[in-house]
């Protein structure tokens, strides 16, 4: 297992969607990158951190029966890449749904849950995971 | 730039081999690419070893010193040099080799490639994949190596309508490809049926669409061309080399359903070749999934983006096909020790180029392509051989 510092110097992005905006090219980057990819040293001193306003549809998605010991307890789970209103595109699970509810389309929101913990007694890892938004913008389930 | 020619290749068995350590496998691979080639140990002048990740499958680093130290050529000092690139690490060896060879630095060089997967567990096996893929900004998410592939695969079907029954003929054709070669980890032909009702493991890939496992390791010996005809009748030319990149992370390339890097090394190995995609008679590609291969094919220009699914339910990507691609029975049936397979792949071409695939052989083969891939695409090695 990864050392605390590892998770969380990466808290304000996973918590918060916090990515990076180039003020050179006007672009929105999630996650998070260190300098503009189109506009390479031109961007120096000129990117700031923006929080995503975390809605988007989702681009593609899968339900994950295998592979991964640290989601064991949620298996199956539904992956998905979500296009960002912003443009950027991220990968994360969608939650509080059916495989059978999504598909390419399918307007998502950010939430805050439980990622993973280290054992019964280690620290436990929070950030983003999706929601689907009905047509007129409310969760589906937790009414 | 000097002219390079293959002129020995040596493999082992690739499987579950629980027997056999890693550099036993290792060595194993480096005699008979150094006995098919007649050279002796003295006459190396550097070794490169594809190798993704031994630190964590088998707890050792340093393993170029390990299997110089283990095949005798340590003690003459020669250089031996690591070259990691996730599933891409055993292409990236060849291409180091070849730059080497070429530039007039060394004549006489061994590439090897080896890994040993199976001293860990599936969980642990699949969470060391996984990290050729973004670790902290897609696996720690809840993002899987084949879960990756899936969301390509969902996308792909969405996009270009390829249907769940042509991923399976991936499989299908791979499986009877691998039943005719020796060395396989998997001999035996599926139908189908074998791949819709397997597991599910990341919808809508099931088992059989997953390449296993694998304990393995490949090698082969280069040296310039006007020199190979002292050691072989038959040497086969390495005529073309692309190496490319893209993002790490998936969600950052411009389209999941093409790896760009693949498009980049292709053009970059045929231009330097002076070929085109329909000179290619055979080829080795990276179906770590099924719906990588079909990606590949289309990529690499064989098929029109989208009808890569298609050419395969008809057969066109078969033995007998336009372009065979995947004889060996590919990642899928052959195996995949992940550091071997750039090697493997290159092993296959030129027995399929010297004539000597047995029941496998593609009738009158002249031009081969291999195509090895790092993680989601971030890395690709494309090269290309040619029979002298």
């Amino acid at each position: 297992m990864a050392s605390a510092p590892r998770y969380w110097r990466e808290n304000p992005s996973r918590y918060n969607m916090v990515g990076f905006k180039c003020n050179n090219c006007g672009k929105f980057y999630f996650p998070p990158r260190i300098i503009c990819p189109l506009c390479h040293r031109k961007s120096v001193g000129k990117t700031e951190p923006v929080k995503m306003k975390g809605t988007g549809a989702i681009f593609s998605f899968t339900e994950v029966h295998e592979g991964m010991d640290e989601h064991n307890l949620q298996k199956p789970y539904i992956l998905a890449m979500v296009e960002l209103d912003e443009g950027a595109k991220v990968t994360g699970q969608v939650i509080d749904c059916d495989a059978s509810d999504l598909s390419i389309g399918t307007k998502v929101r950010a939430t805050l849950r439980k990622l993973s913990e280290e054992g019964s007694a280690g620290v436990i890892h929070y950030g983003y995971k999706f929601v689907p938004l009905r047509e007129n913008g409310e969760r589906p389930r937790d009414e | 730039m000097r002219r390079v020619a293959v002129i020995g290749v040596g493999i082992t068995e690739f499987g579950e081999l629980w027997d056999s350590s890693f550099r036993k496998l290792g060595i194993g691979a480096g005699l008979s690419a150094v006995s098919d080639a007649g050279i002796y140990s003295d006459q190396i002048e550097a070794l490169f070893v594809g190798n993704m990740s031994a630190g964590r499958f088998i707890r050792q680093e340093h393993v170029a010193a390990l299997i110089a130290d283990y095949s005798g050529i340590a003690r003459d000092n020669i250089p031996a040099t690591r070259v990691e690139a996730a599933g891409a690490s055993g292409g990236l060896a060849l291409r180091q080799g070849l730059m080497a060879v070429a530039s007039s630095l060394h004549d006489i060089v061994v590439v090897g490639g080896a890994e040993k997967m199976t001293d860990v567990s599936d969980v642990e096996s699949s969470m060391i994949q996984s990290s050729a893929a973004d670790q902290e900004w897609e696996t720690e998410l809840g993002a899987t190596f084949s879960g990756l592939h899936a969301l390509m695969a969902t996308r792909h079907m969405h996009d270009y309508g390829t249907t769940r029954e042509q991923l399976a003929d991936v499989a299908v054709k791979n499986h009877r490809h691998g039943a005719l070669n020796p060395k396989a980890q998997f001999r035996r032909e599926i139908n189908r049926n074998v791949v819709l009702r397997s597991p599910m493991v990341a919808s809508p890939l099931r088992v059989f669409d997953c390449a296993p496992s694998s304990d393995g390791a490949a090698a082969v010996v280069l040296c310039p061309l006007d020199m190979a005809k002292k050691f072989t009748d038959s040497p086969i030319e390495i005529v073309g080399s692309g190496q490319a990149s893209d993002s790490l992370g998936l969600h950052h390339r411009k389209d999941i359903c093409t790896m760009g890097a693949t498009r980049a090394a292709t053009q970059r190995a045929l231009k330097m070749a002076g070929l085109s995609q329909k000179d290619v008679d055979v080829a080795e590609v990276h179906d770590n999934y099924t719906i990588s291969e079909i990606i590949a094919i289309e990529d690499l220009g064989f098929f029109p983006k989208g009808e890569g699914g298609k050419a395969t339910e008809e057969g066109l990507t078969s033995l007998d096909g336009d372009v065979a691609v995947n004889t060996s029975g590919g990642l899928k049936a052959r195996g995949d020790p992940i550091g071997a397979t750039g090697v493997a792949q290159a092993v296959e071409i030129v027995s399929q180029l010297r004539g000597k695939a047995d029941k496998r052989q593609v009738k009158d083969a002249d031009v081969g392509l291999t195509q090895n891939v790092g993680g989601t695409g971030a890395t690709v090695v494309v090269h290309l051989f040619r029979r002298v």
